[in-house]
């Protein structure tokens, strides 16, 4: 039996990296993801991993570190958050082209400025046309589990693309929660060896990374990437599959709680999720028909699943922890809408931006939105498409 | 070169070979051509040291002649030999 | 001392035919004679400019070595990952080879864009070399001034003109900057003393850590010169001291050549299009400043390897 430990959503994606034990790590601290990096300098200066730790000057050179040393056949991992993000960004691009399977725990920040060391999700949500994968986990237990399950996920030979694991700033990285770490041989036996293809290590077969690639080839290797990130909506349940085999956990892209039924649902990100399970338990206690729809991938987007569990439902907010400013509402909302557009019964959708910043959001809240969600559903008509809530000033 | 689909090459802009460049003839860009006189040569080599195109071809520690499929007639090589041996022709 | 009948018997070429910098490029000039410093297998990293863009026009490469392109300003940070995957996977006897790691910049990308990361990765001590082919301007998108651009050059982003001779700022001393993060080894050197070159080179690769050369690496789009006098134009760089050809060995400051008698500046100066508006009567004065600035740029080098020598 696997022991309940006392961590922090950031100790718990160090734990992770711990047992996973990369050839490489390069990494920059910033709040809140610094926990990270000072638990994993620990475990390289207590000689309990083996790995090639680069404490490099900035995110930038963090992330070139990662492509140089992913190119050379290291398993490369690194970790951030929000202007250290921003400031990786050419290279994020640059790993996702290049077609390199490194894992970064993300611990969401609202993104400067003005400056703020808190929770949102405009950090990654801005990346999310970089080419990575996309993982939002809702507590401690889920950023190690899918922190390992991402190297999986970033190496399979179909898939090759880097991924974020991303959890919310402070109110995951900081919060202490009971999490059940596996032993270290059952991790290392599931995420195996890292064997890259063409390795730049590899002296006697030459190989050139990073060419020029202009008008004759950059578009069949963007039309590349797109295949890969299809690809991996078929490939990683048979990840989710050899997980559940290995630690018998059941993980699937998106989750939903109580949701058979319901007329009404919200569909948040990552740790609100786990708030807004509190008041679907609160309104189905009152006879309510409401439920909780989490995507857990937002890239891939599992585009047809959350369509699915959406089959026969009244109204439903989306709920974004980040502003596009399209004047059309936050990213996943946007992403909502789209995947919506093509069924003929589908339900009515209400936009609610919130928490930037750090902005609590608690379940008042949250029981306000399912309130509206009742007099749309009762309607049939929605008045205000994008809301802020929990902004003052508003209405 | 024919130009192939996003399924035939391989992924991430990767060139799975070295110098591949090797097939592509700059010696087009030419509009003078290096001519050694090959009596007058010492062999000191200096023309394959200060080749920007890699194309003096030495064996045995000898200067053999010119890739002309490579060279681009820049002129370096007549500039520099110590006996004058080699001269720039119109192509 | 290199030996240039022994080197073209046993180094390969590593850089093949059929790239696509113009004729008479001083760049792949500096890397042949850079890549002739061992005999070991070497893995190299390009920045962003002239030199990747050239040799590396997909699905050609000129590199017959595993070669590297990441971006501009982190090839000094792209060849520390390179380099700690290869230690890693050393110990861990996945690679039983010996391997050189070397990265290459132009002076954007060493002087500009990419100072930080190379600070970075001198500090953290990889062993690795960074070259810096320094052709003065950012020559790879027409010739743009840069930190390396010397004083009085005309160039398109400080071109001269009625009220500006130019560039108005004298360039930054790269070489001391990084030889103030006392790495094993520093130099500087240029293609025309290519046995100093060589010979420098092969003290960077052998060196236990970070070693740095900055190569004076002519470019005749941008400093407009006939393409054929590359190597009397780096002479006179030598010549006159506007390159000192110096080495900076474990702290110890050197001069590897010295000419018996340095030239006057003008003799550098005026065989180039850059600085032929120095020469007109109003802008004399500005020739006497460099002159100036390279006579006590050699006292401070002289001041500077008697001083070292001592402490060494």
């Amino acid at each position: 039996m696997n022991k309940v430990v006392a961590l922090t959503g950031d100790q718990a994606a160090a734990e992770a990296m711990r047992q996973i034990e990369p050839d490489v790590v390069a990494a920059y601290p910033i709040t809140p993801q610094t926990e990270i990096v000072m638990n994993f300098a620990q475990y390289v200066a207590d000689g309990r991993v083996q790995t090639e730790m680069i404490p490099v000057e900035s995110e930038h050179s963090a992330m070139s570190a990662c492509v140089g040393a992913a190119a050379s056949g290291a398993r490369t991992m690194t970790a951030t958050s929000a202007n250290g993000l921003a400031l990786m960004w050419e290279i994020v691009y640059i790993a996702a082209s290049t077609r390199l399977p490194i894992v970064m725990p993300v611990v969401n920040r609202a993104l400067s400025g003005p400056i703020n060391i808190h929770c949102d999700h405009s950090d990654t949500m801005g990346a999310r046309d970089s080419g990575w994968l996309q993982v939002y986990c809702e507590n401690n237990q889920e950023v190690y589990e899918n922190v390992i399950m991402a190297v999986k996920i970033a190496e399979h030979k179909d898939i090759l693309l880097p991924v974020m694991v991303c959890q919310d700033g402070f109110i995951t990285s900081h919060a202490v929660e009971g999490v059940k770490p596996y032993e270290d041989k059952r991790v290392k036996d599931f995420v195996g060896e890292y064997r890259i293809q063409h390795s730049l290590l590899d002296v006697d077969r030459p190989v050139t990374y990073g060419p020029l690639d202009l008008q004759d080839y950059y578009f069949e290797h963007k039309r590349q990437q797109a295949e890969a990130v299809k690809n991996s909506l078929k490939v990683i349940p048979h990840i989710f599959a050899e997980f559940k085999k290995h630690f018998g956990v059941e993980y699937d892209f998106i989750e939903t709680y109580k949701m058979d039924d319901a007329d009404i649902a919200i569909i948040a990100l990552s740790s609100t999720a786990g708030t807004a399970k509190v008041v679907v338990d609160e309104l189905r206690a009152e006879g309510k028909k409401a439920g909780l729809l989490r995507p857990r991938f937002f890239r891939p987007f599992p585009k047809e699943m959350l369509v699915q569990a959406l089959k026969g439902l009244k109204a439903v907010a989306i709920m974004d922890r980040s502003e596009s400013f399209s004047g059309r509402g936050g990213p996943l909302f946007a992403e909502m809408r789209s995947a919506l557009l093509d069924e003929a019964d589908r339900p009515l959708t209400v936009n609610y931006i919130y928490g930037l910043g750090g902005r609590d959001i608690d379940t008042k809240q949250i029981k306000s939105v399912y309130t509206d969600l009742e007099k749309i559903a009762a309607e049939n008509k929605v008045k205000h498409l994008i809301n802020y809530l929990g902004v003052r000033g508003e209405k | 070169m024919k130009k192939k689909g996003w399924k035939e090459i391989p992924i991430g802009g990767l060139i799975d070979k070295g110098g591949t460049a090797a097939e592509y003839k700059t010696g087009d860009w030419r509009t003078f051509r290096p001519v050694r006189d090959e009596k007058k040569c010492i062999h000191c080599l200096l023309c394959w040291m200060y080749c920007p195109d890699s194309s003096i071809l030495v064996k045995d520690k000898k200067m053999t002649g010119f890739d002309y499929e490579h060279c681009k007639g820049c002129g370096i090589c007549a500039s520099i030999c110590p006996v004058k041996c080699i001269k720039m022709d119109k192509e | 001392m290199a030996n240039i009948k022994e080197l073209s018997e046993k180094i390969p070429e590593r850089l093949g035919p059929g790239h696509r910098l113009c004729a008479g490029c001083g760049a792949s000039i500096a890397v042949r004679q850079v890549l002739m410093g061992t005999e070991d297998p070497v893995v190299a990293v390009s920045a962003t400019g002239c030199l990747e863009v050239a040799t590396t026009i997909y699905p050609y490469t000129a590199w017959k070595i595993p070669f590297m392109h990441n971006a501009f300003e982190n090839a000094a940070s792209t060849i520390s990952g390179i380099e700690s995957a290869y230690r890693a996977l050393k110990k861990q006897g996945k690679i039983k080879k010996n391997i050189k790691f070397i990265a290459f910049g132009g002076d954007g990308g060493s002087y500009d864009i990419g100072l930080q990361a190379l600070s970075g990765a001198l500090e953290r001590g990889h062993k690795f070399v960074y070259v810096c082919y320094d052709n003065e301007a950012y020559m790879n998108t027409g010739s743009q001034r840069s930190g390396a651009t010397p004083y009085g050059a005309s160039t398109t982003t400080a071109p001269a003109g009625k009220a500006s001779p130019g560039k108005v700022q004298f360039r930054k001393d790269l070489t001391a900057i990084v030889a103030a993060h006392r790495i094993p080894y520093a130099a500087q050197a240029t293609i025309s003393n290519w046995n100093d070159l060589v010979t420098k080179s092969q003290k960077a690769f052998a060196a236990e850590g970070p070693a740095f050369l900055n190569i004076l690496t002519m470019c005749h789009r941008g400093w407009r010169y006939p393409q054929e006098n590359i190597v009397q134009i780096a002479k006179s760089a030598v010549d006159t001291g506007f390159w000192p050809l110096i080495e900076v060995d474990k702290g110890t400051w050197r001069f590897t050549y010295k000419p018996k008698e340095r030239k006057p500046i003008e003799e550098f100066l005026k065989p180039q299009g850059r600085f032929k508006h120095l020469f007109k009567e109003e802008n004399k004065h500005i020739i006497a400043e460099i002159q100036k600035e390279v006579d006590s740029n050699w006292q401070r080098l002289e001041h500077l390897c008697e001083a070292s020598c001592k402490v060494a």
